[in-house]
């Protein structure tokens, strides 16, 4: 086919008209699905990020978000990353800044007009970053009624615990869980061990069957391998963050569940309104917000003894009604 | 149960031995593919690459034991690009190597995701059962520390006899060892030095891609990334340890093992007064102790890192 200059100069011009109607086709569609990148230091299997994967998938279903994601994000390569994200347009940045809090914020502060929703231990800072919002899985609420459960079901009132790095958001869960064991097992003893790493069930499965060894007959599972290595020994396991029982309906009792949904809906909802503020979104992980909630006893259904599960009914409705509050104490659980 | 106790309980043997299994398999592949004067520092990324074959073949239905052969084919392949490059091309052994490691790992990865893409928990697999042996697993403290493992802790320890009787009472075992030390007078004896020295970075790639199987068909049962966790440069320090021996390397892999499974036993009954980082600190400390002591006597073969050149004097 010969085209002759004319043509060439209108074709061109009308390819390179195309882009604009396309912007002005996504500005006209931008009011309702805001383009989000969330950027994950760890895979989506590990079972926090997990729970945030879940509910961004669910809220791209719903057509309020158009949802790219970025996993296993080095500490060192993860300012480069937020950036990128920034710099192809995206409104919604979700993440986990826990190692990474200066630099985060840095570049916050670098696009004032784009919102940040990050995972931190650290409180957000207004008059610095106004479009910083932080959240973590403040979920104590569950994890203290798993502990109440467990503190019924261990018979040598003998608890063991495997955490991977002894960090704020491990602690608080370990210690509401501590403290609903005491509820009703007063005397409980606690075996707690940290193996120094995210991702090493092996090790967390040896650390656990050193714990049996020492005479624990349930184990508080934070990290995956802890479980198996409660099935291989046959006692008990309470789960944490995700719903395990399905892959070991014979050990875990019951787990303490996050759902990321209200923390993402509430900052969308922001967005579209126009009113994202650095705002606290943990409390929309407290149980009174459905942020946690206990897992169904499922297989352990009328194991569970009747007074037992009453009681944790009736202090669910309590810390719902605000009745009742989990006391949220970040320090380093010991042994006792 | 007071920390002495602890030390002489079967159970913590019983740790000890499962936590070296993969150490020892590891340690015997680098440590043949040292002796033949080849440092393979990508045994981390091999041992993540036998990790994920060995469990994704066993995932797609095939056999255990396939999945161990999947894994040291995984690993050897892997083992045969290492050796291409630092042998006939004669290039760095340290920066091939790391290279190696970060691809490999990489590549896991990324088949991983490919293979996964909408996975939330990782499927799981049914790994090798302890399996004990008739009769030895009935003596007290002994069978149950020993002969109450899985089928690959016993192969682990098989293969270290292997490798020692090969290294030493074999002629293709003398050609190796020749060719870490000299390896003009292999040339001599009108064996190939570049062939010796490939097939010995290959099989030794092989067991550390079996040392990662290890983690994920018997230690566990479904692959993590980062699940190797430093053992690889573990079983590079163990080499050193026992001194290019197998019989020495094996013992090193166990101390180690050891240390670990006690200091997970101590934090049980210490942790309050000490800081848990002091016990995961603890075997790395020991075992720099040992190596200090150790390796005032150890003699690395002569030609290490040399890559040799045919008729180069």
């Amino acid at each position: 086919m010969h085209l002759s200059r004319r043509q060439v100069l209108r074709l061109t011009g009308a390819a390179a008209s195309l882009p604009l109607i396309g912007s002005f086709h996504g500005a006209a569609s931008a009011k309702d699905v805001i383009k989000t990148a969330a950027i994950y230091t760890v895979p989506v299997e590990q079972q926090w990020v997990s729970r945030i994967h879940k509910a961004a998938l669910a809220a791209k279903e719903r057509g309020d978000i158009e949802y790219t994601f970025s996993e296993k994000v080095a500490n060192t390569d993860y300012e480069r990353v937020m950036r990128e994200y920034c710099e192809a347009g995206h409104q919604l940045i979700v993440g986990e800044a826990f190692a990474v809090e200066d630099a985060a914020r840095a570049v916050a502060k670098d696009y004032p007009d784009r919102a940040f929703l990050i995972g931190s231990s650290f409180k957000p800072d207004a008059a610095a970053n106004p479009n910083f919002a932080v959240f973590d899985n403040y979920i104590q609420d569950a994890s203290y009624l798993t502990g109440m459960i467990a503190g019924a079901m261990t018979q040598k009132g003998n608890i063991g615990m495997v955490g991977g790095y002894p960090i704020p958001e491990v602690n608080r869960l370990m210690h509401a869980f501590m403290a609903g064991v005491k509820e009703t097992k007063p005397d409980a003893k606690f075996q707690v061990a940290f193996i120094g790493s995210w991702f090493d069930p092996p090790k967390a499965k040896e650390t656990a069957f050193a714990q049996i060894d020492a005479g624990a007959d349930l184990l508080y599972a934070e990290r995956f391998g802890v479980s198996d290595a409660a099935k291989e020994r046959k006692v008990l396991a309470i789960g944490n963050v995700i719903d395990t029982q399905a892959d070991y309906p014979d050990t875990v009792v019951a787990s303490a569940l996050w759902h990321f949904e209200p923390t993402l809906d509430a900052a969308i909802k922001a967005i579209s309104e126009k009113a994202f503020k650095a705002d606290d979104y943990g409390q929309y992980s407290f149980m009174k917000a459905g942020g946690c909630s206990l897992s169904p006893l499922g297989t352990f259904e009328g194991k569970v003894p009747a007074d037992v599960a009453a009681k944790v009914k009736a202090r669910e409705g309590e810390i719902k009604s605000g009745a009742f509050t989990v006391t949220i104490d970040d320090s380093e659980p010991k042994s006792s | 149960m007071d920390a002495l106790d602890i030390l002489f309980s079967a159970s913590l043997w019983a740790a000890a031995i499962r936590i070296a299994s993969p150490l020892i398999f590891a340690t015997l592949g680098e440590l043949i593919s040292e002796r033949a004067g080849v440092l393979n520092l990508g045994i981390e990324g091999i041992m993540t690459v036998g990790a994920f074959a060995g469990w994704f073949t066993v995932y797609q239905g095939g056999d255990l034991w396939l999945g161990v052969v999947a894994a040291a084919l995984a690993g050897s392949a892997f083992g045969l690009l290492h050796a291409m490059l630092v042998v006939p091309l004669g290039l760095s052994q340290h920066v091939t190597g790391i290279g190696i490691t970060l691809f490999a790992a990489s590549l896991t990865y990324y088949t991983y995701r490919l293979a996964f893409p909408e996975v939330t928990s990782p499927p799981k697999i049914e790994p090798f059962a302890p399996w004990p042996v008739p009769v030895l697993s009935d003596i007290p403290f002994l069978g149950e520390a020993l002969f109450r493992q899985t089928p690959l802790t016993y192969l682990a320890f098989i293969a270290a006899g292997l490798v020692g009787w090969f290294l030493y009472r074999t002629p293709a075992g003398l050609a190796v060892r020749t060719a870490g030390e000299n390896p003009a007078a292999v040339e001599a004896q009108g064996i190939d030095v570049t062939r010796v020295r490939i097939m010995a970075v290959v099989a030794g790639s092989a067991l550390m891609g079996i040392g990662g199987a290890f983690l994920t068909l018997s230690a566990f049962n479904s692959f993590y990334f980062e699940m190797v966790n430093g053992r690889g440069w573990i079983a590079i320090a163990l080499v050193v340890f026992g001194s290019w021996r197998p019989g020495k390397a094996l013992l090193g892999a166990l101390l180690f093992a050891a240390f670990d499974a006690y200091q997970l036993r101590l934090q049980q009954l210490a942790g309050i007064f000490v800081p848990y980082q002091i016990f995961l600190m603890l075997p790395y400390a020991l075992s720099i102790l040992a190596l200090i002591l150790m390796s005032r006597r150890a003699s690395y073969p002569r030609a290490l890192m040399i890559p040799y050149r045919k008729g180069e004097r």
